[in-house]
């Protein structure tokens, strides 16, 4: 029951991540001057009156400039239309009432928008760091479990030590030596560079233990003597056998590496500022003390974090972890 | 075991070194120095190149760095460009304040994960099922998360200060209780989760069963004699968590300005401040390498093993 809860959040960030240009209502940089910390528009189907319709939203009045409250003008119903200009839904009058599921930000633009062009940039950068790290990992693993003496010796001293260090610490001290402002691709490239950096000793360890006890088994001299070359040993017949602890692995540094990059972007050493990603968007509620209590919805991309990060835990607690509860022997 | 307490301390050392060596040459590499950052642009040249000669920016990173190597050697460590005063009377404030923020942590998260741990790994039943979930659900909650919602939970009841640390002793132990539930919180599911594990393991061992059958209360057997066996593993990860503790604190200080080490370097590295970059990362790594070795020798006396066995284990 619980793995399926878990394997259904994360498909719903998958497909959000995906599908986020036609999901959104809004592009990520769109913004409305008039509704800065504008509150939810939810949807209605039923209006003051009592009657039934098709889903509309009510726009926002501004009550308080100062204090940006807002309240909800009753007086007019404004319909939502699908599959217009390329959006799977979105306001039919997005001048007056922008339809924003999860409110707007201090600038005005749509949180959930945002939202979701934020997930494919985390989630993506955590897919890309994860797979350089396995691809980093598993070639320093292999190497010294397979070459054994000296490499195997320097390897693992240095694999070490990067595991000693907080790996939150690493990847800012690298992030800051770096210039501070970059294009956004170089960004995305370079923390997934760090990321890798930091997260490969972790597979690394465990796949050279593998290599090096395989490779004393009877099949792999066996291979050896039917004449098949190192790479043929390692990729065909080696390798293979570290499958199970990859991915266990890539699960658990998936997840830290989401909230490696929220961390990052928080403290302003992550993606520049107008880019979506969950990171930024939480840097730029962090910069208004009042978001927390007038402004909660700005603490979405926390949530998102959240459930991504449980979804990846109940699955991986399923398949790998042997949590299982009071089993006796 | 004098052997053993040599090298590790050895290693202590070692690690202090490359940490502040390496971050001194990092900060030293890296574009845009103090200099650039903390002028004016309309500064000019010649005031900045007079600059850069005072605080030694104009000098190579090796010059710069064997002096400070040697300076270091007389516990000089510089003196921070950003605050204009000796690196030495600083860091001790902060780490000071960083120190107190993870102990409270570990303490807090220790003294709700591991009971809960035992309670959940000796019985079945709704009230383990509920440490389960809730402690997994926390166990999906980094510091990050941790204290954007304690901070939002705060800032909505008025309960707790949401940021700073105050003066007066009863002010920090009331601005304390915020950060160090951010951190402790997710230590304690992850010592819930561990205990509870090799609890359950320990209950399905034959001896369990034996003294069961022997007509020794449940109650003893679970708090007594398979709590022993069942401290053992997570004994072992209390080395790990200090790493965790300072990655914790380093977000939740900058969440809730508490004032410590992790916020300071934070400072140091935006403003390139060299010497100060590198006596942070140093105490840091003073902290890791005291947090381990501590961890350590006290997991050789809980289980001799773990001392005589750290060679090869893998």
């Amino acid at each position: 029951m619980t793995p399926r809860i878990g394997v259904a959040l994360l498909g719903v960030a998958i497909v959000a991540a995906l599908g986020a240009p036609v999901l959104a209502p809004h592009a990520a940089g769109d913004h409305a001057d008039r509704l800065l910390n504008a509150p939810p528009t939810v949807p209605h189907i039923r209006d003051d009156a009592g009657g039934w319709h098709a889903p509309f939203i009510y726009p926002w009045r501004l009550v308080n400039q100062l204090e940006q409250q807002y309240e909800q003008d009753r007086s007019a119903r404004v319909p939502l239309v699908w599959f217009s200009n390329g959006h799977l839904v979105e306001s039919s009058d997005n001048g007056r009432a922008p339809l924003m599921l999860l409110g707007a930000d201090s600038f005005g633009r749509d949180v959930f928008s945002r939202l979701l062009s934020g997930a494919r940039l985390s989630l993506g950068l955590a897919a890309v760091a994860a797979l350089g790290a396995m691809l980093l990992g598993s070639a320093v693993g292999a190497l010294a479990g397979y070459a054994g003496g000296v490499w195997d010796d320097l390897l693992m001293r240095m694999t070490d030590f990067v595991m000693v260090l907080p790996a939150i610490y690493v990847a800012l001290a690298l992030r800051a030596v770096l210039p501070l402002v970059l294009p956004p691709r170089t960004v995305f490239l370079m923390l997934a560079g760090i990321f890798a950096f930091v997260g490969a000793p972790f597979i690394a360890r465990g796949v050279r233990g593998i290599v090096r006890s395989e490779r004393r088994l009877d099949y792999a001299s066996a291979a050896q003597a039917l004449g098949a070359s190192h790479w043929r040993l390692l990729a065909r017949h080696l390798l293979p056998a570290t499958r199970g602890l990859i991915v266990a692995q890539v699960t658990l540094l998936v997840p830290a590496f989401i909230v490696a990059e929220a961390t990052l972007s928080y403290v302003g050493l992550g993606f520049p500022d107008p880019i979506a990603s969950w990171g930024t968007m939480l840097h730029d509620a962090s910069s208004n003390i009042r978001v927390f209590a007038d402004f909660p919805w700005l603490l979405s991309p926390a949530v998102a974090m959240f459930l991504v990060v449980f979804g990846l835990n109940l699955v991986l607690q399923q398949s790998g972890a042997p949590v299982v509860y009071n089993e006796r022997k | 075991m004098t052997r053993y307490i040599a090298r590790r301390l050895a290693f202590a050392a070692l690690l202090v070194m490359i940490v502040s060596s390496a971050s001194m040459v990092l900060a030293r590499l890296a574009p845009g120095d103090f200099v650039d950052l903390s002028f004016p642009p309309e500064a000019t040249p010649e005031a900045k190149a007079q600059a850069r000669a005072r605080y030694g920016l104009d000098r190579s990173i090796s010059s710069q760095y064997l002096d400070w190597l040697g300076a270091a050697a007389r516990f000089d460590f510089g003196r921070s460009f950003l605050y204009d005063r000796p690196v030495r009377d600083l860091i001790p404030e902060r780490a000071a304040n960083t120190a107190v923020l993870a102990l409270t942590a570990l303490v807090v998260a220790t003294a709700v994960g591991l009971p809960l741990g035992i309670i959940s790994g000796s019985r079945r039943g709704a009230l383990s099922g509920v440490i389960r979930t809730v402690s997994l659900a926390l166990v999906s909650m980094p510091p990050l998360l941790t204290s954007l919602f304690l901070v939002f939970a705060a800032a909505r009841t008025g309960w707790f200060p949401i940021g700073g640390m105050g003066t007066s002793p009863l002010e920090v132990l009331h601005h304390l209780v915020l950060p160090a539930a951010a951190i402790g919180l997710p230590l304690a599911a992850v010592l819930e989760r561990l205990q509870s594990q090799a609890m359950g393991e320990v209950i399905g061992a034959p001896f369990v069963l034996a003294t069961l059958a022997r007509g020794v209360p449940r109650s003893r057997i679970v708090w007594h004699s398979a709590l022993k066996p069942a401290l053992r593993p997570v004994a072992s990860i209390y080395g790990l968590i200090v790493g965790s503790l300072l990655s914790g604190s380093f977000v939740v200080e900058v969440i809730t300005a508490w004032p410590g080490l992790g916020s300071l370097m934070l400072d140091a590295l935006r403003a390139r401040d060299v010497y100060l970059v590198t006596a942070c990362a140093g105490t840091g790594a003073l902290f890791l390498a005291c947090g381990t070795l501590v961890s350590d020798l006290a997991l050789g006396v809980v289980d001799p093993r773990a001392s005589e066995g750290v060679q090869e284990a893998a």
